[in-house]
């Protein structure tokens, strides 16, 4: 969690991530942040976020994020 | 000869005056909507006495928000498109540089707009103006007097000393690159357009005019389903969007996700796309599933009113090599030329310079600027004649197409936008904690990377910048060093910058 935290604040400093639940619906991450995310998370967890998994319920918090990743993970 | 781009109305309003024109999936205008609501804006313009002057449209990209251009073409002015999602120091300089009179905007932009400190004209709203009753005389006679060497926009592009540059395009340049574009891409009654490009750039007159010329349709594509692939590709189903025209960073988003093995856009069969090099792995999957669709790459610049270099796939592609920019539309020269301000030789890198029809007419207020770029072909002395420097090199390859090779100076090509990194770092010196600052492009990752030397936080840094650049120029990595390195000119050391990546 704490690695996911850093990748997303690098992005977005100004935001608090631990406590944020509305990151796409309230239009904070955009399709640039998205991509940045997504690509970060392939290097540092070693999971691939295929488009089935790209939907707002999934990015809306740090927390969700990170559910998504440990799923992912557990697949594999 | 047509010399005004409305009249392309004559045509879809007695054909189809009743087909959707544009839309964004929940709100759409007809052709005779369009028509009757830009005559409207057109007259309220002609009353108020505002005639051969920028007229600035501050909307949320929308159906109406096209219909006010037309509008404003239509009362014999220009429109400057500006976004909510600039900055506003960068609305500031643009509103600077056009002291305009008047601003159109929507309910929700007033708001905004009444706050620019840098404006001292009216702001009219949308809806006020849109539904007057049209004067068809005055209408008539502005349209009579109208030459087709009148400025019809003014938009603006990054300027590396930080100052953005308005490009002027008047009628006979888009009349012009919308006929060898339509001939190129084979647009007819039945294209439906998928845009993905912002309205407040030349891209969206890929869709914009064709719409008219043709009787087709636009869908103007809502911005956050650029964020959710599969939803991206459900709406264009729904709307049985057959052809686009998207920069390269739209199209591998959809691929690079598999979002394939969802879902397909099964009506499209035209895609076009440019501004940036397409990895063939991405365009790949595109062929594999869509294998009887078109795909061309575009090439050109803002300055060139919009694209000015087509090239059909039609051959495989190895991975790892550079689709071709290929050849000229019909009416533009390319003049490949050495730094002698001599024609390239067969293979040999030359400048791509541009001559034709389909040059814009310079940049607003800038005579300055200008002249550094649109200057006297080199290969013509006996009389004027003005070719447009890109500052993009480029070379013939074996089968004789042009293919780009680099940039002269420090211009990127960063998710399908053009950006000067001297902007970049004119922004950041302008932070008083900041000493020096270096920017660098990361071409394998794709990430704008920015060194600084200074009494500040790569994260307080990040902040401040939000202010001041727009979304797609924000560094994607900052550093802070404790020396900047120089050459031995005393030049920022870019080279080795590049090599700490």
């Amino acid at each position: 969690m704490e690695q996911l935290l850093e990748i997303l604040s690098d992005l977005h400093p100004e935001v608090d991530f631990e406590t944020e639940d509305h990151l796409i619906d309230d239009k904070i991450l955009d399709s640039f942040d998205i991509i940045s995310i997504i690509s970060e998370i392939a290097e540092q967890y070693d999971v691939t976020i295929s488009a089935e998994h790209i939907i707002p319920e999934n990015f809306n918090s740090a927390e969700a994020l990170y559910d998504l990743i440990e799923r992912l993970e557990d697949e594999e | 000869m047509q010399n005004n781009v409305l009249d392309y109305f004559e045509n879809s309003i007695n054909r189809v005056p009743d087909k959707i024109a544009f839309s964004n999936g929940t709100d759409s205008l007809t052709f005779r909507q369009v028509y009757d609501q830009s005559n409207s804006i057109g007259t309220w313009l002609h009353q108020k006495g505002i005639y051969k002057q920028p007229v600035v449209v501050f909307m949320n990209k929308h159906p109406k928000e096209i219909t006010a251009f037309f509008g404003v073409i239509r009362g014999g002015c220009f429109y400057v498109p500006i976004d909510e999602e600039m900055p506003r120091i960068r609305i500031d300089l643009i509103l600077d540089n056009l002291k305009p009179g008047l601003i159109i905007c929507d309910a929700q932009t007033k708001g905004i707009a009444e706050t620019f400190t840098a404006f001292h004209g009216e702001l009219a709203l949308y809806d006020d103006i849109c539904n007057s009753k049209a004067d068809e005389a005055a209408l008539g006679e502005i349209h009579d007097k109208t030459l087709d060497t009148d400025p019809i926009y003014v938009v603006f592009t990054s300027g590396s000393t930080g100052i953005p540059k308005g490009v002027v395009a008047n009628h006979r340049s888009v009349l012009d690159y919308i006929a060898q574009l339509s001939d190129v891409l084979e647009f007819n009654e039945q294209t439906v357009f998928g845009n993905q490009t912002p309205l407040y750039f030349d891209a969206c007159l890929k869709e914009l005019y064709p719409t008219l010329k043709f009787g087709a349709t636009t869908y103007l594509i809502p911005k956050e389903l650029f964020s959710i692939p599969v939803k991206l590709v459900e709406f264009m189903n729904e709307h049985e969007i057959n052809t686009i025209c998207w920069v390269v960073s739209a199209l591998t988003m959809i691929s690079a996700f598999n979002t394939f093995k969802t879902v397909v856009p099964k009506y499209l069969n035209n895609i076009a796309f440019g501004s940036e090099v397409f990895p063939i792995k991405q365009y790949k999957r595109w062929k594999e599933v869509l294998p009887d669709a078109r795909f061309t790459n575009l090439y050109g610049p803002t300055e060139g009113t919009g694209m000015c270099c087509y090239y059909k796939l039609l051959r495989d592609f190895e991975e790892g090599e550079a689709i071709p920019i290929g050849q000229p539309f019909f009416n533009t020269e390319i003049l490949l030329l050495t730094e002698e301000n001599k024609p390239a030789a067969d293979g040999e890198v030359g400048e791509i310079c541009i001559r034709g029809t389909s040059l814009t007419m310079g940049y607003y207020n800038n005579f300055e600027k200008t002249n550094e770029v649109f200057v006297q072909n080199p290969l013509n002395t006996a009389y004027p004649e003005l070719i447009y420097r890109t500052g993009d090199l480029g070379k013939k390859n074996a089968y004789g197409e042009l293919v780009f090779v680099s940039r002269k100076d420090y211009q990127i090509k960063h998710m399908g936008h053009r950006i000067e990194l001297g902007e970049i770092e004119a922004n950041v010196n302008m932070q008083e904690e900041i000493k020096i600052s270096g920017c660098v492009y990361d071409d394998v990752k794709g990430k704008i990377v920015l060194y600084y030397v200074g009494e500040i936080e790569e994260k307080d840094l990040m902040v401040k910048l939000k202010d001041s650049l727009p979304r797609y120029m924000l560094p994607n990595m900052i550093h802070k060093l404790d020396a900047m390195p120089f050459t031995a000119n005393g030049k920022i050391d870019r080279v080795t910058l590049k090599k700490n990546i």
